[in-house]
């Protein structure tokens, strides 16, 4: 192996919905060895699990096939190697939409996708309480046998041992379920440096890598507190970059001629996102602590990242749990000067009171004024009678679905029935929503590692 | 001494997990590092939140990064799918946290005048001709 050479993998999606060129723009705006795409989040799992639900070949990121048949021939041709976690809640169906994509795209006979499953624990999970396995939240210290009969879908944070495997037999598109967002860019390091999972600061510094590169834009540039108004071409914002060498140290950039900035300041703020105890951020290949991350800005949108310290992995692997816990709605209404916030105000009082006389409970009744304090809430004091519009933002949470329902159909009247200067109502009666609520929980690895799979298909 | 807000002297992120929120504060200049880890006290943060965070604040220190963790729980009315909030993943919870005033010098309060605000007649097509700009 040539000590001197560097790994390139390139983040293309942060989540799914994300901008739908970055990918195109990450393969053919300069060299790059691996494209990563991570699409799942908390939330995308229980929307994935609603239309598997709904249809049985759905449950993935329905996005990533029509990419891949765009993308794929340039993939094979210039030997990038796309992993991916869009197979969300239904790999098999994603790989199989994949290959059939890549027949499409004339990659028949030339290129193989790897297939990882095991991660889904909804068909074993009697099996796992049987055998003690609890399921405690790990927020509350309940057992999962309390709402075992509304778990929609259970899967464990799984990481890089199968992507490393569909790697190792030539697989040049792998599909994972729930793969760790981080496992998505230390996979392909493992693979193409052959590091030693005993090789604590290493993979430490893999995953260091693919915390900055899992979010997208987010640390080049795209949502950036730091000067975000000098931030030059986001609208062709180049996703990052990490330039791995063989010993962990990396470099995080962006294609030459793309928008964005690569700085400290935004690389910074990304490895802060979503942290916990940044001593412990725990994967299921090591334990990373990101005290230990320094950065030196080497200017030109060039970040390096150095003396990363990793300790040894946990027994357990976090299993990510949802389940149906109700339903909720939220209707908006807009009113406008004068005395703006005193019409919203008096406005809400009058839906509460209706929905009092009709009988109708909820859990929670929230109002928020947007344009106001929906997000700094009293932090923001009265509103001014000079505040030129506002909207109410109402929203119910309930058990009781035709509660909910009744609701929806409590905000068009207000129109003609409440305080005067209302408007911003051509959306129509709100949606009814199912609450899928998560249920973080820890498993044993040997309880779910015994049962991952892989496979390379030809397509 | 006088006050300026926590939004001239530091820029945030923040993240969810759960009901929980986590603000990561990042100092501008390393220099008032040792200022905020005085000033931004888990009681302090607790306080400013009010009623906006029912559990408990826990704080982390980075110094390699020049930044303090916090985590809030019971912030997010339940979780990003079960809460009702606007901002129900708490993207934006961190903002809130820059509104919080800090104790400094004088001389550091003239250094960071106007620091992590839009400059005066900026525009998103670009600078006003007319505007001095600021660095």
């Amino acid at each position: 192996m040539n000590d001197e050479r560097v790994v390139r993998v390139a983040g293309g999606q942060g989540f799914w919905g994300d901008d739908l060129e970055a990918p195109v723009r990450q393969v053919e705006g300069g060299p790059i060895d691996y494209l990563m795409l991570d699409y799942l989040a908390e939330v995308t799992m229980s929307i994935m699990q609603k239309q598997r639900a709904r249809d049985p070949e759905a449950g993935f990121a329905r996005d990533f096939v029509p990419l891949m048949e765009r993308i794929f021939p340039t993939c094979i041709d210039a030997g990038v190697r796309v992993v991916t976690n869009a197979g969300g809640v239904n790999p098999e169906g994603c790989a199989a939409a994949l290959v059939e994509a890549g027949r499409r795209a004339g990659v028949g006979g030339r290129a193989k996708v790897g297939l990882v499953t095991g991660d889904d624990l909804m068909g074993r999970l009697d099996e796992l309480l049987e055998r003690g396995h609890a399921l405690a939240n790990m927020e509350t210290g309940e057992p999962l046998a309390t709402i075992r009969d509304r778990v929609q879908s259970a899967n464990a944070y799984i990481g890089a041992v199968p992507i490393v495997e569909a790697l190792d037999k030539g697989a040049d598109v792998v599909v994972t379920g729930r793969s760790t967002d981080t496992a998505l860019t230390y996979g392909p390091l493992i693979h193409e440096f052959g590091w030693s999972y005993d090789d604590h600061d290493r993979i430490a510094a893999g995953v260091v890598a693919g915390h900055i590169n899992e979010c997208g834009a987010q640390c080049t540039g795209g949502n950036c507190l730091i000067d975000w108004w000098e931030i030059p071409d986001m609208a062709v914002v180049g996703f990052p970059i990490v330039e791995v060498s063989p010993d962990g140290t990396f470099v995080v950039t962006k294609h030459d001629g793309s928008g964005g900035r690569v700085s400290r300041a935004s690389v910074a703020e990304q490895i802060v996102y979503e942290m916990g105890d940044p001593t412990t951020y725990i994967t299921p290949d090591v334990i990373a602590d990101f005290t230990t991350i320094h950065l030196d800005d080497q200017g030109g949108n060039r970040v390096r990242v150095h003396g990363v310290k990793g300790s040894a992995r946990t027994d357990f692997l976090k299993v990510s749990i949802a389940y149906a816990s109700g339903w909720k709605a939220t209707g908006t209404l807009t009113y406008v000067w004068p005395d703006a916030a005193a019409k919203a105000r008096a406005a809400d009082r009058i839906l509460r009171e209706r929905l009092d006389r009709l009988g109708l409970s909820f859990d929670e009744i929230r109002t928020e004024l947007v344009g106001w304090d929906s997000t700094h809430g009293p932090l923001v004091g009265e509103p001014p009678a000079d505040l030129p519009e506002v909207q109410l933002r109402v929203g119910v949470r309930s058990d009781d679905r035709a509660a909910v329902e009744r609701f929806t159909r409590e905000i068009a009247p207000l129109i003609l029935t409440g305080p005067p200067s209302v408007t911003g109502f051509a959306g129509g009666r709100p949606r009814v929503q199912e609450i899928m609520a998560y249920w973080p929980a820890l498993i044993r690895r040997e309880a779910v590692e015994a049962h991952l799979q892989v496979e390379v298909r030809d397509v | 001494m006088t006050r300026v807000q926590l939004v001239h002297l530091a820029h945030t992120r923040s993240g969810d997990k759960g009901d929980t929120e986590n603000i990561g504060v990042i100092v501008y200049e390393e220099d008032h590092y040792e200022l905020l880890r005085e000033q931004l006290t888990v009681v302090a943060v607790k306080a400013h939140f009010g009623s906006m965070v029912s559990g408990d604040v826990e704080r982390y220190e980075l110094p390699n990064l020049g930044a303090l963790n916090f985590l809030l729980h019971g912030a997010l009315g339940g979780g990003g799918t079960t809460s009702l909030m606007n901002d129900a993943q708490g993207k934006v919870f961190s903002t809130a946290l820059l509104r919080m005033e800090i104790e400094v010098s004088e001389d550091v309060a003239a250094a960071v005048a106007g620091k992590g605000r839009v400059p005066e007649r900026w525009t998103p097509g670009g600078a006003d001709p007319e505007s001095e700009g600021r660095a």
